[in-house]
């Protein structure tokens, strides 16, 4: 990274207001973001898990050259070159909190890296599972979106490198379980209501019955958590990506409607309940001291509630979405700059909440 | 054991809950379970279709009809990367794209498995298509040389060796 680059790096990982988390785009109200993923691999090198340190340096080298190729005018805007081991493990925790890595990726491994553009809006994993996986997030319901500008990132690399790909089984992936497009395509939906009425379940269920998978907000093992879910396709072979694409966004259509439905019904017939709940969870939110970032994704769901049924004059869904960005434990010492302990975080972090809150004049 | 609650369906899910100090335990069906609202989150999302899960299962018990000693167990490896079947079996990933041809027979059936299909439809790389096209072509071309000059058809066999110069001036300095 240039002195300029490492300078824009730091100001996205401090800043908790992601373009794609700021309301817009279809469905808003119910579905929080899209994003489209696909896998590629270079032709006669092997996987990066058999990699050694020196050759996933030189595949890294490579994707490098080839995204400093592409440009900005290739990716519509300013790429940050990031090699992950000349970042601290804060930092990667931080961009693993804000969507933008996974988890095994912030494993410290040498030559891994990220091609990032500065609004967030696409992400190049290099050297994860795969040698790349090219990501692009969007807010609201806008796959068909997400998949036009991936395809896209991918012809530019493609026309810079030799991929891995058979023409009777497509590109060819180190997990059979993504061969074929390499596509995974995902929604992030909050359905709060649908949790009130005890109905989350089935219709999730309903949803994993036809094919599709459902994750909590921060993967496995976070299921429920602020009633935020991540829905998407497991089947990467035998299917185009538009048929993926068009049948997950159906799904997601369905699942919304479910939603909406319980929403307008509480809204009718429990309106105080409902009211009360909102409110009190934006008190504590806007008034207290010190909160734990499960405590505060709980209220933060309320808080959206109100927000998507219109109840909270002057907060917009961009200013509450951002909470779950402050709220998370890595971000907050990013932002204070120092290592705090666990109670020292809980106190951080009702400041930032509660400041953020004020500036909206709530 | 049947539901407690509606008698008829088996119990499958059984709930611990401690009510005033004292254990509590539940055997429902799934139906009534979810009715009773007391499953966590975590129980149900318990995929009934993952296809890591189907994976692991077809490879499980590939692995257990596997020999497990013996000279050469381990088959043949993959030539780039040095990995063999049990590899991945083991490990649910492949070494490299290479694998994919050397162990196309064993890994067709799994992709119908756990993709219900073994042929990819949809977008495909407008370069490197083409040169996998020519490759394939040229592999093709090279069985066919050898053949015709067992056969001592030199007329044929230059007639191919043109044709092969002809590929291989179009994947340009790159033909491996």
């Amino acid at each position: 990274m240039t002195r300029k680059e490492a300078e824009a790096f730091q100001t996205i990982l401090k800043n908790s207001s992601s373009p794609w988390m700021d309301g817009s785009g279809e469905l808003g109200s119910v579905v929080i973001s899209s994003r489209v993923r696909l896998a590629r691999n270079l032709e006669d090198v092997p996987f990066p898990h058999l990699l050694s340190d020196n050759d996933a340096g030189l595949v890294l080298e490579k994707v490098f050259e080839a995204a400093g190729r592409i440009g900005e005018k290739g990716f519509g805007g300013p790429v940050i070159r990031i090699g992950l081991s000349e970042i601290s493990p804060l930092d990667r925790q931080v961009l693993v909190e804000k969507h933008l890595i996974s988890p095994q990726h912030a494993e410290g491994k040498a030559g891994k890296g990220l091609v990032l553009r500065n609004d967030e809006s696409a992400a190049i994993m290099v050297n994860e599972e795969d040698h790349l996986r090219i990501q692009v997030l969007r807010s609201g319901l806008e796959l068909g979106e997400a998949w036009v500008l991936a395809s896209g990132i991918d012809d530019l690399f493609e026309q810079n490198l030799d991929y891995a790909y058979d023409e009777r089984i497509g590109y060819l992936t180190c997990c059979p379980t993504n061969v074929g497009t390499g596509i995974r395509a995902s929604v992030m939906v909050h359905l709060p209501a649908l949790a009130v009425a005890n109905e989350t379940s089935r219709v999730l269920t309903a949803v994993n019955k036809i094919g599709l998978v459902v994750r909590g907000l921060y993967g496995e093992g976070t299921e429920g958590q602020g009633n935020v879910f991540q829905i998407s396709n497991q089947i990467t072979l035998g299917q185009s990506e538009k048929e993926i694409i068009e049948n997950l966004s159906l799904v997601v259509r369905q699942v919304v409607t479910e939603e909406v439905k319980v929403r307008e019904m509480l809204f009718r017939n429990h309106r105080i309940e409902l009211e009360d709940r909102v409110f009190r969870s934006l008190g504590i939110l806007s008034n207290a001291r010190r909160i734990t970032s499960d405590e505060a994704i709980k209220l933060w769901s309320d808080l959206r509630l109100g927000v998507e049924l219109s109840m909270i004059p002057g907060l917009e869904m961009k200013d509450v979405n951002e909470i779950l960005v402050l709220s998370r434990p890595n971000f907050v010492q990013k932002v204070f700059g120092t290592a705090l302990t666990a109670q020292e975080r809980d106190v951080r972090r009702a400041d930032l909440i509660r400041k953020h809150l004020a500036s909206r004049g709530v | 054991m049947l539901c407690e609650e509606c008698g008829k369906s088996q119990a499958t899910v059984h709930i611990e809950r401690i009510v005033n100090g004292r254990k509590m335990t539940m055997h429902l069906c799934r139906d009534c379970a979810q009715r009773s609202g007391l499953m966590t989150l975590g129980v149900l999302f318990q995929p009934s279709f993952s296809i890591n899960s189907l994976m692991s299962a077809f490879l499980g018990s590939q692995l257990e009809t596997m020999p497990s000693t013996g000279p050469g167990i381990e088959g043949p490896r993959c030539p780039v990367c040095g990995m063999s079947y049990r590899d991945f079996a083991r490990a649910g990933r492949l070494g490299c794209a290479r694998c994919y041809e050397v162990f196309e027979d064993r890994l067709e059936p799994l992709l119908r498995r756990i993709h219900g299909s073994d042929t990819h439809v949809g977008k495909a790389p407008v370069g490197t298509g083409e040169r996998a096209r020519i490759r394939r072509e040229l592999e093709d071309l090279r069985k066919q040389l050898s053949r015709a000059v067992s056969q001592e058809a030199y007329e044929e066999a230059a007639r191919i060796r043109d044709k092969i110069k002809e590929f291989e001036a179009q994947l340009g300095g790159n033909p491996a």
